[in-house]
C-alpha cells in the first residue's frame, strides 16, 4: 500500500509543480505554455499560489506534502484512515474552490492530474481499511468510474432536470411540477376509446414495449440460425443484421416511404396488381415500429449471440441424456440459460425505442412520442425548458422502471455455464418445428433489409430519388471530390466532417468499450457499497433523449470549472458516456456466464485482480469487447440527437451534416454520404473483427447434427 | 496498477486534444439557411477579408437553444440566416448586439427589422409564403387546382392537405399568423379549422410539406414559396400558388451574438451579408429568396414579392412572446382538437 500510495503522491506533487494548473487556450499540444512556464495562464499550482496570489491553492500542495510526510511517518494500520482523509479533502477542496471563486478559466491537465492522484489515495486508503473488500485496484476502478459518471452523467443531467422545478413566478418548488407531469396531456389514454390521440408518454410506452419484445424475439432468432444450425448463408446474415447498425438516423426512414409511402413502389404496385387503395398507413405507430424493428433488431442480435453460444453443452447433452426431446431441453434448459440475454436485449430495446428520435420524427405523423416532443419542446416555436424537463422525467421514470422490473424477472439466480470444465462442445440442435419457425421470420426479414439497402444504394446513384431515376454520380461528386493538379486536396464538401468523425469516434470506441466493461466487471464481480446505485447511474444518460443530453452537456461544460464546448472533447465524453451502456449490458450478460470458480482459481494460485482480468476474463470476453468496440465506434458515427447541440464549427460530424441535407430536401447527397459512411463502418468492423479475434470457449464447436440418431447421444456421454 | 494508470492517460489524452476555438482573425459562424448557400458566404468571405471562418449549420431553433445555453460564455460571433422570429426573440432576451451597420440601401421590411430589434437583428432576404400543388396527383385524382386560401376548405381536398404544426415550426407560425392578420382572429381559426378538416398530418418541420407533396405523399402543401420553387426547379411536378386573398412573408436575418469574442470580424460579417453582389449570388445555390439589398439582382424564378399580393405583415406584435402564446394556445385547443373529432 505504501508503494502505491507514494507513487500518486508523486504523480501529485509533480504536477502541482509542473503542469499547467489551468486550460491551456491554444491546446496542451502546442506546448507554447513550456517557454511561458510562469504566466498567470500556463503557471503550475505552486506558482500560481505564491507568486500570484491564488492563496486558494496553497491547501492542495500542502495536502500533498502532509500525504507525503504521512506515508513516512505512519504505520500500517494509522496509514489507511489518514490518507482517506487527506485524499477527501484533496478532492473536496479543489472541486469546491473550482465553483466557488468565480473568475477563474477551465481547469486544465495539472488539476486533473492531482484531482485524480487524490481520488487514489483516497481509495488506496480505503482499500486498507478492514471493513472494504477488494484490492487496490478494484477500490481504483470504482473510484474512477463513481467520479467520471457523476462529474459526466449526473451534474449535467442534474442541472438540466433541475428547470423542470423551476417556477414560473421565479424560484424551485414542485406545485408546477406536479400539474404538467400528472396531465393527461403527456397520460391521456383517448386513442383506446377512438377518441383522439393518447399521450406521448403512452404511446412511447406501447411503442417500446413492442419494440423491445419484437428486436429480443429477432434477434434470438437470428442467434439461433447462426449458431444452432447449418445454414449455410450465415455470413450473409451477419452482414444484412448488422448493417442497420450502421445506418445514419433518417436513412431508413427514408427508404421506407419511398417503399410503402403513398408514393411509395410496393403501394404502387399494391393499388395495380390488387387494386389496394393507396393509404398513408406508414406515418404513424406501424412506420415508427417497422423503422425500429430494422434499426433494432441487430443490438438484440449481437447480445443474443454471444448468450446463444455461451450456453452450456453439458447442461443440454444431460437433458437429452435423460430422454428430453430437443423441443423440452430448448424450453426447459437452453431458455431459462438465456435469461440474462433476453432480458438485456429487451432493455436496449425498450430503452432504444424510448430514445429514438430520427424515426418518429420522419414517420411519426401525429403518433406524438416523448424523444420528440422533447426536442420541440427545447427547439420549437416556443421554447419551454421546463416542459422539456418534465418530459425528460417522464422518459427517466419509464426506463427506471423497465430497469427494476428486468431486476426483479432475473432475480438471483445463477446463469454461469462457462465452468472451465471440459464437455463435449456440441450444442444440440434445434428441434424442426423451432428451426423452421426461426427460418421463416429471419429470412423474410433479412431479405426485407436487403431491400430497404438496395433501395439506399440505388437512391445515391439517382437524379432526384422518387422522381427522376436516370443514373448520375453528381451527388458522390460534389461530396468526395478530390483535386490533384497541385498534390491532392480534399474539394468535396464532405470531405471536413467525414474525417472529423472518424477521428472522434476511433478516439471514443476504445474508451467507450473500456469504461463500460470495466464497469461491467465491477457490476457482476465485485460487491460494494451502492452498487444498485451505482448500476443505475451508469445506465442514466443512455435512458434520457439526446437531446437533453446535448443541451444538458452544453450548460453544464460552457463555462469554468469545465469548458468543453466547442472543442472535439466534448463529442467524445458525451459519446462515451452515452454509449457506455451498452458495453455495460453486453459486459453482464457475458460475464454472468463465466463461472466466478474461473476467477477463483486463479486468485488462488496466486494472481492479483488485475492479473485475473487480463488473463482469464478477458480473453473469454470477446464478444463482448467486440459488441462494445463495434457499437460505441457506429454510434459515434450515426447518432445524432446529441450531437446536433454539440458540434461546433471546428468539429463538425458526419449525421449533422446529412441533416442539414435531409431538410433541404437534397436527399441525393445525404443518401450518397450515408452510403459512404456505411461502407467504412463495415471496413472498420472487419478490422475489430481480425484484431479482438474470436473466443475459443471449446476445443471444437460443433452443433449435434440434425440427423444422428439416439445412440450419437450415447456416444457423447460416454 | 497499469489499468488505473491508462485511465488516466486517457483523461491527459482529453485534456490535450480540448483547445478554444479562439484565434485572431477568426469568426465563429453558426448559419441557419441551406447548408450550400452557408458554405457560399464562407468561402466568399475568407476570399475577400482574409478571416479564418468555422462555420456550422444549424436550424433557428437549435440555434437559439444554443445560444441561450451558451449566453454566459458565447462560443458563437454570427447568426447568420433562418427566419426573422428567433432573431427577434434574441435580440428581445439581449442575446445579440447591435451591429450598427448602415442600411440605407435596405429594402423596408429589412429596415423595419432593425427598426424593431434596435440594431440588433438585420433583414437578408425575404420570402412569402403560398400554396403548393402536385399537378400529377391533382389530375390523377381530377381535383380543381386552388387559387385562394379559401379554397382549401373544399371538401374535395379531404386528406390531400399538408401543414406543419406552428407548435414546432416557425413557417407554420408564419402561417396563422398571416390568417389572423388577413382574415381577423377568428374567422381565421375557424377558417383553420375547417382546412384542419383536410389535412392529414402536421408535419414537425416548415419544409416538410412541400417536400411531401413533391414526392407525391400529399397533394398540396402549404409553405415558404423559395422553397417551393427550389423543388419544382429540381424537377418536381410541383405548382406555386400565390393565394389571391394575400400572403404573409418571412424576413431572414443576421446577428451578433452579445458577448462575441471577434466583434470585429463579425461586424464585417453583417456589411458582406448586406452588399449587393454578395446577395445576388444567392441564386448561384439556388436560393431563391428576394435579397434585402434594393440594388442586388432578383433571381428570375424567384417569387417576386412586387407581384404578390402581401399583407402588411407586422413583425412587432405577432412576433412577441405573449401574442404567439396565445395565438398557439386558441390552435391547440380550436383547430388541432377539432380535427381529432
Amino acid at each position: 500500500m505504501k508503494k502505491t500510495a507514494g507513487l500518486w503522491v508523486f504523480v501529485g506533487l509533480i504536477s502541482l509543480f509542473l503542469l499547467p494548473w489551468y486550460s491551456v487556450e491554444k491546446g496542451l499540444f502546442s506546448f507554447n505554455w513550456l517557454s511561458t512556464f510562469t504566466s498567470l495562464d500556463h503557471a503550475p499550482a505552486a506558482t500560481l499560489a505564491l507568486r500570484h496570489g491564488h492563496w486558494w491553492l496553497i491547501p492542495p500542495v500542502l495536502v500533498f506534502i502532509a500525504a507525503l510526510a504521512i506515508i513516512l511517518a505512519s504505520n500500517q494500520n494509522k496509514l489507511a484512515k489518514r490518507l482517506v482523509w487527506v485524499g477527501s479533502i484533496g478532492l473536496i477542496w479543489i472541486s469546491v474552490q473550482a465553483f466557488l471563486i468565480k473568475g477563474q478559466v477551465g481547469l486544465g491537465v495539472g488539476a486533473l492530474v492531482v484531482l485524480a492522484s487524490s481520488l487514489y489515495l483516497l481509495t488506496t486508503g480505503l482499500t486498507g481499511i478492514r471493513n472494504v473488500r477488494g484490492d487496490a485496484f478494484i477500490n481504483g476502478m470504482i473510484g474512477t468510474i463513481v467520479a467520471l459518471v457523476a462529474v459526466f452523467v449526473f451534474f449535467p443531467i442534474a442541472q438540466v432536470l433541475s428547470n423542470a422545478f423551476e417556477l414560473k413566478t421565479g424560484g424551485y418548488g414542485t406545485s408546477g411540477f406536479v400539474s404538467t407531469f400528472f396531465s393527461p396531456r403527456i397520460w391521456g389514454l383517448e386513442c383506446l376509446t377512438g377518441e383522439g390521440y393518447c399521450g406521448p408518454a403512452v404511446n412511447s410506452v406501447f411503442l417500446a414495449v413492442m419494440t423491445g419484445v419484437g428486436t429480443t424475439l429477432l434477434g434470438l432468432s437470428f442467434a439461433l440460425i447462426a449458431t444452432r444450425t447449418g445454414f449455410r448463408a450465415k455470413k450473409l446474415l451477419r452482414v444484412l443484421t448488422v448493417l442497420p447498425i450502421i445506418t445514419p438516423p433518417f436513412v431508413i426512414g427514408l427508404a421506407l416511404i419511398l417503399l410503402f409511402g403513398r408514393a411509395g413502389v410496393v403501394t404502387e404496385w399494391a393499388e395495380f396488381l390488387f387494386g389496394l387503395e393507396k393509404s398513408r398507413w406508414l406515418y404513424g405507430f406501424w412506420g415508427v415500429y417497422v423503422a425500429q424493428l430494422l434499426s433494432f433488431t441487430p443490438i438484440a442480435f449481437l447480445i443474443m449471440i454471444g448468450v446463444v453460444e455461451g450456453v452450456s453443452p453439458s447442461m443440454e447433452e444431460a437433458s437429452l441424456t435423460m430422454h428430453a426431446n430437443k423441443w423440452q431441453t430448448f424450453i426447459h434448459v437452453s431458455l431459462p440459460l438465456m435469461r440474462p440475454g433476453l432480458a438485456n436485449a429487451f432493455l436496449l430495446g425498450f430503452i432504444e425505442s424510448l430514445a429514438d428520435f430520427g424515426n418518429p420524427l420522419v414517420l411519426g405523423g401525429n403518433f406524438g412520442v416523448l424523444s420528440t416532443e422533447i426536442y420541440f419542446a427545447i427547439v420549437g416555436a416556443v421554447s419551454d425548458s421546463g416542459k422539456a424537463a418534465v418530459l425528460g422525467i417522464a422518459l427517466l421514470f419509464l426506463t427506471v422502471s423497465s430497469f427494476l422490473i428486468q431486476r426483479w424477472w432475473l432475480g438471483n439466480k445463477s446463469y454461469a455455464t462457462v465452468t472451465g470444465k471440459g464437455d463435449s462442445g456440441q450444442h444440440s440442435g434445434l428441434n424442426n418445428v423451432l428451426k423452421w419457425t426461426c427460418y421463416s421470420v429471419s429470412i423474410p426479414w433479412a431479405i426485407f433489409t436487403a431491400v430497404v439497402y438496395s433501395m439506399i444504394v440505388f437512391g445515391s446513384f439517382v437524379t432526384l430519388w422518387g422522381y427522376d431515376h436516370s443514373f448520375t454520380l453528381q451527388h458522390y461528386a460534389s461530396a468526395f471530390s478530390l483535386d490533384f493538379t497541385d498534390g491532392i486536396t480534399w474539394t468535396g464538401s464532405a470531405w471536413d466532417s467525414y474525417f472529423s468523425t472518424l477521428k472522434i469516434a476511433s478516439i471514443a470506441a476504445p474508451l467507450t468499450a473500456l469504461v463500460g466493461l470495466s464497469t461491467a466487471y465491477l457490476l457482476v464481480r465485485q460487491k460494494f457499497a451502492g452498487k444498485n446505485l451505482f448500476e443505475f447511474g451508469t445506465m442514466l444518460s443512455f435512458a434520457i433523449p439526446g437531446t437533453v443530453v446535448g443541451i444538458s452537456y452544453i450548460v453544464a461544460f460552457n463555462v469554468p470549472p469545465i469548458e468543453l464546448t466547442g472543442t472535439g472533447v466534448i463529442l467524445i465524453i458525451a459519446f462515451v458516456f452515452r454509449n457506455m451502456p451498452v458495453g455495460v449490458r453486453g459486459g453482464i450478460a457475458a460475464m454472468s456466464q463465466l463461472d466466478k470458480s474461473l476467477d477463483e482459481a486463479s486468485l488462488t494460485l496466486g494472481a492479483n485482480s488485475f492479473t485475473t482480468i487480463k488473463r482469464v476474463i478477458l480473453p473469454l470476453l470477446g464478444p463482448a469487447i467486440l459488441a462494445a468496440l463495434i457499437y460505441s465506434f457506429v454510434r459515434a458515427i450515426t447518432s445524432v440527437s446529441a450531437v446536433i447541440f454539440l458540434v461546433s464549427a471546428r468539429h463538425n460530424m458526419a449525421t449533422s451534416f446529412i441533416v442539414g441535407r435531409v431538410e433541404n430536401g437534397e436527399f441525393g447527397i445525404a443518401i450518397a454520404y450515408s452510403a459512404v459512411l456505411i461502407i467504412t463502418m463495415l471496413l472498420a468492423i472487419l478490422l475489430l473483427q481480425l484484431i479482438v479475434g474470436s473466443r475459443k470457449l471449446r476445443r471444437k464447436t460443433r452443433i449435434l447434427n440434425d440427423y444422428v440418431p439416439s445412440q450419437s447421444q450415447k456416444k457423447v456421454v460416454t | 496498477m497499469k489499468k488505473k494508470i491508462s485511465v488516466s492517460t486517457a483523461l491527459f489524452g482529453l485534456a490535450m486534444f480540448s483547445q478554444a476555438a479562439i484565434a485572431a482573425g477568426s469568426l465563429n459562424v453558426v448559419c441557419s439557411a441551406e447548408q450550400s448557400w452557408c458554405d457560399l458566404m464562407t468561402t466568399e468571405f475568407e476570399k475577400q477579408t482574409g478571416i479564418d471562418v468555422a462555420m456550422v449549420r444549424k436550424s433557428t431553433g437549435e440555434t437559439l437553444a444554443q445560444v441561450r445555453a451558451e449566453s454566459e460564455n458565447p462560443k458563437t460571433d454570427i447568426w447568420w440566416g433562418g427566419t426573422g422570429d428567433p432573431h427577434l426573440i434574441a435580440a428581445s432576451e439581449g442575446l445579440t448586439q447591435p451591429s450598427g451597420v448602415d442600411t440605407s440601401d435596405l429594402l423596408g421590411w429589412a429596415v423595419n427589422m432593425s427598426n424593431i430589434s434596435e440594431g440588433r437583428t438585420v433583414g437578408i432576404y425575404a420570402g412569402a409564403l403560398g400554396i403548393a400543388y402536385n399537378s400529377e396527383l391533382i389530375k390523377e385524382k381530377n381535383l380543381e387546382a386552388p387559387a385562394c386560401w379559401k379554397d382549401l376548405t373544399d371538401v374535395s381536398y379531404a386528406g390531400e392537405i399538408q401543414v406543419a404544426n406552428p407548435n414546432s415550426s416557425g413557417t407554420a407560425y408564419t402561417e396563422l399568423a398571416t390568417f389572423v392578420q388577413l382574415f381577423g382572429e377568428e374567422e381565421a381559426i375557424s377558417l383553420l379549422t375547417e382546412i384542419g378538416k383536410n389535412v392529414n398530418q402536421y408535419t414537425k418541420s416548415g419544409s416538410a410539406p412541400s417536400k411531401a407533396a413533391a414526392r407525391g405523399e400529399t397533394s398540396i402543401s402549404i409553405g415558404f414559396m423559395h422553397d417551393m420553387v427550389k423543388l419544382a426547379s429540381s424537377g418536381f411536378p410541383l405548382e406555386i400558388v400565390a393565394p389571391c386573398e394575400g400572403t404573409g412573408y418571412e424576413v431572414g436575418a443576421v446577428s451578433i451574438i452579445e458577448g462575441a469574442k471577434n466583434l470585429e470580424s463579425a461586424k464585417k460579417w453583417v456589411e458582406f451579408s448586406l452588399d449587393p453582389a454578395v446577395q445576388s449570388r444567392s441564386v448561384e445555390v439556388k436560393a431563391f429568396q428576394v435579397p434585402s439589398n434594393s440594388k442586388a439582382t432578383v433571381a428570375p424564378e424567384s417569387p417576386g414579392l412586387s407581384s404578390i399580393k402581401l399583407i402588411d405583415y407586422d413583425f412587432a406584435t405577432y412576433g412577441s412572446s405573449e401574442t404567439r402564446q396565445r395565438l398557439l394556445a386558441r390552435w391547440d385547443t380550436d383547430v388541432k382538437n377539432a380535427e381529432k373529432n
